[in-house]
């Protein structure tokens, strides 16, 4: 500005002025693109390496070491008394674990004699073949005193070992397995009997101390009931509320207060809204603990104001001239709002519903409180049976001091992993398919 | 749209209601002490898988304060029937929980847990003392007379024999009930055994400041508090291969080939020398029962006997082959004719 008034005859010289800053504009501009390439670099070089991480600690999790057992189901173990025609709980209670270990006894040669050896036998496979062969026994009782092929897990350190993740060549006294065991895995492992199956059991068992028998099965029940409920409650309340502040009601300072209250709500740590369930739903109105009806409802609440918000961008987005047009032929504002303007709004509300369910499926905080960070077995049926989530079963998988706990870990965070990726690409196919533009 | 809307939000809530207050609770609640946590575990299970009439025990975790808080809430059915803790509950709680009408309290002692130090296992040898730890850790030692700030900033300066390493111990946070063992049998013996505790004195603090400046931790940066578990410890030595981390006896067994552990006052912690009180570190693992949920809730007794039972807590149990250190027979039996008799707690 100064050059040109200070200078009226730059006016004429008009070519020369077309060059000003021109270099430097296109220094700036390729500047710019250059930060823009480095944020994202730095932002993929983190999701590579957080992704390396887990896959690589948390694929050998999909596969667990069993050894394949001719099995005796000796009538004189199982029911040394001969009670199981009047007394069921015989069979409930029999000791399943002896008739594994003779079957491992005798295929590798061990005298019953040999205490000691026998010991670090038992431990060769898993305490999880008691529920096993109950299971097997108390299904089809004919089958006692039959020999049965029967895959068994192996204890977790044997499965450490064999999936090379115990160092060998430290002092036996130093590591879980010893030289015997190794001697007896590798024995198993050339004679084809010990393999890697596919792990089931991580999807199907509940929670363990012992890490072969543990599983995600608690934690998935759980965390689709909560998602169930935090979807059957949180979307129509939610929907119900933003249409009602964006299209019915009048613009004053109370509207104001209430908008500032929802945004204000999002931003809240989530852990307040798990002190909140603790104090309304479990000590006013009595809930069980641990229950996932409660934890659903917190997340609820957690979930409610982000699907306000997004329900309420949606429905500005739709043009007034579309309000305009259904009111002009006389609709009635309700009409208006189902025929026209909500189903022109629904891919962003489904959006922004699913994003929030999301973000409900990953959080721990408020579930500590409520008691749902917690060692649960038993699968819940109703949900008002205790159980676990799929963010809670990694955090307390994190804490586990066995090694074998640590893929378990990675391989239940690839899940969960799994789970947002399939529920974020439903948003966007969602998006992509009914979005509408103007 | 709007009509599906609103009927299964009609439904849902109606489900809710109606099934709240209908359940009446049949399975144990545990909460409490993470370290008495996975021996819980293993002892809910093996209950679960012996008595096929009875759920398996939910066992929360949060610590023992918080256990015991939750446990004090009053009795009935929504709240939780057994609190475990890695220390003896305090008057003031038991005061809180009388106040909030759990007047019956059952403590049960399930055994013992030791502490240790360790390193990673490349390092060299570690004869750790009191004394030593102390000097290193302690946020004020003696120097000529005077209590100054920690000077030490290496091992070999607290004791020759220890090797030029940047002093870094991993040590359980404020919160941790490990730290009051921490800091008992080792930061107090320690400033007793350097002869600090005198100094002090002398230097004109009574009883009573004297204990607390000894067991006051540094704070520059050379004693780390861990508020999360013994698995987080060891992460942090894998990544300081010269840092120094404690840890629970059962958590260093399971990871023995990746730790090497010190000897305190030239005893090696192990099962052995924790039960018979050899080894200078360790402390009493509890749980407290509801005496008033006892027959109310179902399977809650048999727990609590299953526990107690040499079979979960003898000599060649599960639990002390997780690591947990056995009482002695004669102490398992009075835990065990202690709750038999039905034996309460009494406010002082």
């Amino acid at each position: 500005m100064t050059d040109i008034s200070l200078n009226p005859a730059g006016i004429s010289a008009k070519p020369a002025r077309r060059d000003i800053g021109l270099k430097r504009r296109y220094a700036a501009e390729r500047r710019f693109k250059l930060y823009g390439i480095a944020a994202i670099a730095i932002g993929m070089f983190f999701l590579v390496a957080l992704l390396y991480s887990v896959l690589s600690n948390g694929y050998t999790a999909f596969w667990q070491t069993e050894v394949n057992l001719a099995i005796n189901l000796d009538p004189k173990i199982i029911d040394p008394d001969n009670k199981r025609a009047t007394d069921p709980k015989v069979l409930l209670t029999a000791n399943y674990p002896v008739l594994a270990r003779n079957a491992l006894a005798e295929k590798l040669g061990v005298s019953s004699s040999d205490k000691a050896g026998m010991r670090e036998l038992g431990k060769l496979f898993s305490e999880g073949v008691r529920g096993q062969l109950r299971e097997l026994v108390v299904s089809n009782p004919s089958l006692i005193g039959t020999t049965q092929n029967v895959w068994v897990l192996t204890g977790a350190d044997i499965d450490s070992a064999f999936k090379g993740q115990i160092d060998l060549s430290v002092d036996q006294s130093r590591r879980k397995v010893s030289d015997k065991q190794v001697e007896w895995m590798n024995k198993l492992k050339s004679e084809g009997v010990m393999a890697q199956r596919f792990n089931t059991g991580l999807f199907t068992y509940g929670a363990s101390s012992r890490p072969e028998t543990s599983g995600l099965g608690v934690a998935l029940i759980g965390s689709l009931y909560m998602m169930l409920i935090v979807l059957f409650l949180s979307l129509p309340i939610g929907v119900a509320a933003s249409i009602y502040l964006e299209e019915y009601a009048k613009k004053n300072r109370l509207t104001d207060i209430i908008e500032v209250n929802i945004n204000n709500l999002a931003a809240v740590p989530s852990i307040v809204f798990g002190l909140l369930g603790l104090a309304v739903f479990i000590n006013f109105f009595h809930m069980p603990r641990s229950a996932s009806l409660v934890g659903g409802l917190v997340l609820t609440l957690m979930t409610l104001p982000t699907i306000i918000i997004a329900t309420r961008a949606a429905l500005r987005a739709v043009p007034p001239s579309i309000r305009a047009a259904a009111l002009g032929i006389g609709a009635s504002k309700t009409q208006m709002v189902f025929h026209h303007v909500l189903p022109l709004a629904a891919p962003g509300i489904l959006t922004g519903t699913i994003i929030g369910l999301a973000h409900a499926l990953g959080e721990t905080a408020p579930l500590l409180l409520i008691g749902m960070v917690a060692f649960v077995a038993n699968s819940p049926v109703t949900p008002l049976d205790p159980s676990t989530a799929l963010p809670v079963q990694i955090y307390m998988w994190a804490n586990e001091a066995e090694r074998a706990f640590v893929e378990r870990t990675s391989g239940a965070i690839i899940v969960l992993l799994l789970f947002l990726a399939v529920m974020n690409i439903t948003a966007i196919i969602l998006r992509r398919r009914f979005e509408r533009r103007w | 749209m709007n009509k599906l809307f609103s009927t299964a939000a009609l439904l849902a809530i109606a489900v809710a209601a109606s099934t709240v207050g209908a359940s009446a609770r049949d399975q144990i609640q545990v909460s409490g002490s993470s370290t008495v946590l996975p021996y819980a575990k293993i002892v809910a299970e093996s209950f679960g898988e012996t008595f096929p009439d009875f759920k398996t025990p939910v066992v929360e975790s949060g610590g023992s304060g918080a256990g015991i808080k939750e446990f004090c809430k009053g009795v009935g059915e929504d709240t939780i029937d057994i609190a475990n803790s890695s220390r003896p509950i305090k008057d003031t709680e038991l005061k809180s929980c009388v106040d909030a009408g759990v007047k019956d309290v059952q403590e049960v002692r399930i055994g013992y847990d030791g502490i240790v130090f360790a390193t990673d296992i490349k390092g060299p040898d570690w004869k750790l003392t009191p004394k030593d730890i102390y000097l290193a850790l302690a946020a004020q030692v003696i120097v000529d007379g005077k209590l100054v700030n920690n000077p030490n900033t290496k091992w070999n300066q607290v004791n020759p024999a220890f090797p030029d390493w940047d002093i870094a111990a991993y040590i359980p946070g404020e919160k941790h009930g490990t730290r009051e063992v921490f800091e008992e049998k080792l930061l107090t013996a320690g400033c007793k055994e350097s002869g600090a505790t005198d100094t002090i004195k002398t230097l004109g603090l009574d009883e009573k400041a004297a204990a607390a400046a000894c067991v006051k931790v540094r704070k520059d940066g050379k004693a780390i508090d861990i508020d999360g578990d013994y698995a987080e410890t060891l992460a942090r030595i894998d990544a300081n291969k010269t840092g120094v981390g404690v840890f629970g006896l059962a958590f260093y067994e399971n990871n023995a080939d990746k730790l090497k552990v010190a000897t305190v006052s030239d005893v090696v912690p192990s099962t052995e020398t924790i039960s018979s009180g050899k080894y200078p570190v360790s402390r009493p693992l509890f749980f407290y029962v509801k005496k008033a949920h006892l027959g109310v809730i179902p399977g809650l007794k048999e727990y609590v006997e299953f526990f107690l039972d040499d079979q979960m807590i003898g000599d060649d149990s599960p639990l002390v082959e997780y690591g947990l250190v056995a009482a002695p027979e004669a102490e398992r039996k009075a835990q065990r004719d202690a709750f038999a008799a039905g034996t309460t707690m009494q406010l002082k």
